[in-house]
């Protein structure tokens, strides 16, 4: 026995036992079993027989499955590259030398802190037909006349999800590109400073290559929760107006659970992995693995 | 009524409580039988639906207490909000595990018969007892005409909620009992200025219940009687041609309204008809705020139009109670259902809501609840005049599907929006249906 736990080798796969078990149990089996069923037409609480690609086809030729598919993809861009510019933007407005920094920093996390089921409920408020705060003030302001029909009309309702999923988002890119920046050595700043370099070449040739790495990291993150959102469309507007606002993981929950068609929910929410898979490969090989990151020089 | 005060609302309450004291209202069959002896150490677990109004939960829970003390058995209750009831249930069923007892809503005992323990002695008993159930019960849980898979519990009956006072200045002396009218009411409300307000967004309640009326109205179905996919008719272009002239009497927004919509607006006074449970007038009529108190006496409700069909078409939110064969209790699950639904325990429970929920058993028509105050006497009917959601064909996982995609309820909305015309909305409703009736 002594022996047996002498070995380095036995000993290591000892360790990773646990992780490895847990992998196999919460990630690897729902991810095949959801894979299986895809190719199934289970129902809930009936096991189903083997399709093939007949889910597949079906949703191929679904206008509400094209349309959710067409939605989480606007979605996606459009909230990720916001969250992005907004996100920097807050980043390196905290990372200079304001009065009260500390708290700034802390209260830009509120947002990322409140449940989302929470802060949904308050969008939906907000964005609410005929209680809409927002209508009020500016009906109040004299600058509109009628209440804004903000998720009442297709894509009005689009871009209002979108407004909520950027404030819940946000502070998660800021934080974690304001570490980035805070790993950047000043003296690279100093070095650019003495060449003559301005705001804007510093932040071009010093801040954005070296903050890169972070970029891909955070950027990957946000796109994948992003893409796989289901609260806050659940919460406001639950999928509508007109399936509108219709995501691959509302439309699969949906089909599958409250409608019992396991097989096709399943088989949505399976379309959705070859997007997630795209978005990390261009993370991963387009913005980690640059060259100059390693030492050498990019070509 | 048109006013009715606190001290009115005490005197008409007491005057029910003085009645469900009083002994049964109704034995058809005095001679019903039940034999049923619980399990020894029995306990139970019930999930339901979470209360629409205060009082439901309250008599129940007193009802549940009542069952415990009486037959020494242990039952814990767990709610949650209507819609998420079904997905518990169908992973109940799909994993062998869960609560003994699951009141849920619709066809879903249809979706899963094999798993429910067969209540047919207990219908039988029930319904002979008090005066036969309705025949949309029947249609929900008794699908080969033989067994039982469930005991019907009643449903949230649905009428149209309407301000007197406007309905009045709109030039109407009385509310119109057939579409046509009902649409120059409409009409008339919105150049008045206080329109009307349906829910079109993907609203499970509130969106089903008024669209399945609507085409169901003008004698159009999604399925005929051997589940065969007919949306795409004449019938159904009459009948979104007519929710296209009646949205344009709506207040702004609807196409996003979800199930709370309607309400808010309804009682924050900017909307002054919409169809809903008795839960709007229940809410004024309990409100400490003087203005809903007084808007209670202006609210009225009367059921849903008749259309071209000729007889009442309307849907209501159907509520059953399953036991599940994984139960280790089947006859004490059996014996709480039972206790619940006979006239001791349900008819103070009916009371204590108001009526937001109509019974399944006709003998239970009798009870005061519904002639105390007038205003509860169109949701006495919603059980008897009501069609099942899967109308005019079978339930089960298909009409399950359809309702929970909402194809009707986005045919109409793409209809009356203007997004798609009647005929491209009626052909799509068509295809997305012959998916989950697989043709």
């Amino acid at each position: 026995m002594k022996k047996f736990l002498d070995n380095r080798n036995t000993l290591g796969l000892m360790f990773m036992l646990p992780a490895g078990v847990l992998l196999l149990v919460f990630l690897t089996y729902p991810l095949g079993l959801g894979t299986w069923l895809g190719f199934t037409d289970a129902k809930i609480g009936r096991p189903g027989q083997w399709v093939g690609l007949e889910n597949y086809e079906f949703l191929w030729g679904d206008s509400v499955t094209r349309l959710a598919l067409f939605n989480t993809l606007f979605y996606t861009v459009v909230a990720s590259v916001l969250k992005f510019f907004l996100g920097l933007w807050l980043a390196i407005l905290l990372n200079e030398r304001i009065p009260f920094k500390s708290f700034f920093r802390a209260a830009i996390l509120l947002p990322y802190i409140v449940p989302t089921a929470l802060s949904a409920i308050a969008f939906w408020w907000m964005f609410d037909a005929q209680f809409s705060v927002i209508s009020w003030v500016l009906t109040r302001m004299g600058w509109i006349h009628g209440y804004i029909d903000f998720l009442g009309d297709p894509w009005n309702a689009r871009f209002s999800v979108i407004a909520a999923n950027v404030w819940r988002g946000v502070p998660f890119v800021a934080i974690t590109l304001l570490a980035g920046l805070q790993t950047i050595s000043p003296t690279l700043y100093e070095a650019a400073a003495i060449d003559g370099a301005t705001g804007w070449q510093r932040f071009w040739h010093v801040t954005l290559p070296l903050l890169t790495p972070i970029i891909a990291v955070v950027m990957t993150f946000s796109v994948l929760f992003t893409f796989t959102d289901f609260q806050l469309i659940y919460v406001i507007t639950r999928g509508g107006p007109l399936n509108a606002t219709h995501l691959m993981a509302t439309l699969s929950f949906q089909r599958a659970i409250s409608g019992g068609a396991l097989g096709e929910g399943a088989a949505i929410a399976i379309a959705m992995v070859p997007f997630l898979l795209a978005a990390i490969m261009f993370s991963y090989f387009g913005l980690q693995r640059r060259a100059w990151q390693q030492g050498g020089s990019d070509k | 009524m048109s006013k009715m005060k606190r001290r009115e609302f005490l005197k008409v309450t007491a005057g029910v409580a003085a009645g469900a004291a009083a002994p049964m209202i109704w034995v058809k069959d005095a001679h019903a039988q039940w034999n049923n002896k619980p399990e020894k150490g029995a306990k139970l677990r019930v999930l339901r639906w979470s209360r629409f109004v205060q009082g439901d939960i309250d008599q129940y829970m007193k009802n549940v207490q009542a069952f415990s003390a009486k037959y020494g058995i242990e039952v814990r209750v767990d709610n949650e909000g209507w819609e998420d009831v079904r997905p518990k249930a169908a992973v109940a069923a799909n994993t062998g595990a869960g609560p003994d007892i699951i009141l849920s809503t619709h066809d879903d005992a249809n979706m899963y018969p094999e798993k429910l323990v067969d209540v047919t002695d207990l219908a039988t008993y029930l319904g002979k007892k008090y005066g036969g159930w309705y025949p949309v019960c029947e249609a929900y849980l008794r699908p080969n005409g033989k067994n039982w898979i469930g005991i019907p519990l009643g449903c949230a009956g649905n009428t149209l909620v309407y301000r007197e006072s406007h309905v009045k200045a709109a030039g109407f002396s009385s509310f119109p009992r057939d579409t046509d009218g009902f649409l120059k009411l409409m009409k008339a409300l919105k150049e008045k200025g206080t329109p009307g307000g349906f829910a079109l967004g993907n609203a499970t309640g509130d969106g089903n219940v008024w669209t399945h009326w609507l085409i169901w109205a003008f004698g159009a179905s999604l399925v005929d009687k051997a589940n065969k996919v007919v949306i795409n008719s004449p019938e159904t272009i009459k009948a979104l041609e007519y929710a296209k002239e009646l949205y344009a009497t709506f207040v702004p927004g609807t196409l996003s309204w979800l199930d709370p919509n309607n309400n808010k607006a309804f009682l924050d006074g900017q909307v002054s008809c919409t169809p809903n449970g008795i839960s709007i007038y229940y809410a004024a009529k309990t409100s400490q705020d003087p203005k809903l108190k007084e808007m209670a006496g202006d609210i009225n409700h009367a059921n849903m139009p008749i259309g071209p069909a000729g007889v009442p078409t309307e849907l209501n939110l159907f509520f059953n109670q399953m036991i599940f064969k994984y139960s280790k209790y089947p006859k004490a699950a059996k014996e709480f259902i039972r206790f619940m639904m006979e006239q001791e325990q349900y008819g103070p429970w009916m009371q204590a809501a108001i009526g937001y929920v109509t019974h399944p058993l006709v003998a239970y028509e009798k009870n005061p609840i519904w002639t105390v105050d007038p205003k509860h006497t169109p949701y006495r009917d919603s059980m008897k005049i009501m069609r099942p959601i899967g109308y005019a064909g079978r339930m089960g996982y298909a009409s399950a599907g359809a309702a929970a995609d909402f194809i009707v309820v986005n045919m109409v909305a793409e209809a009356a929006s203007g997004s798609k015309s009647p005929k491209e909305a009626a052909e799509r409703a068509q295809k997305r249906a012959e998916r989950y009736y697989k043709v």
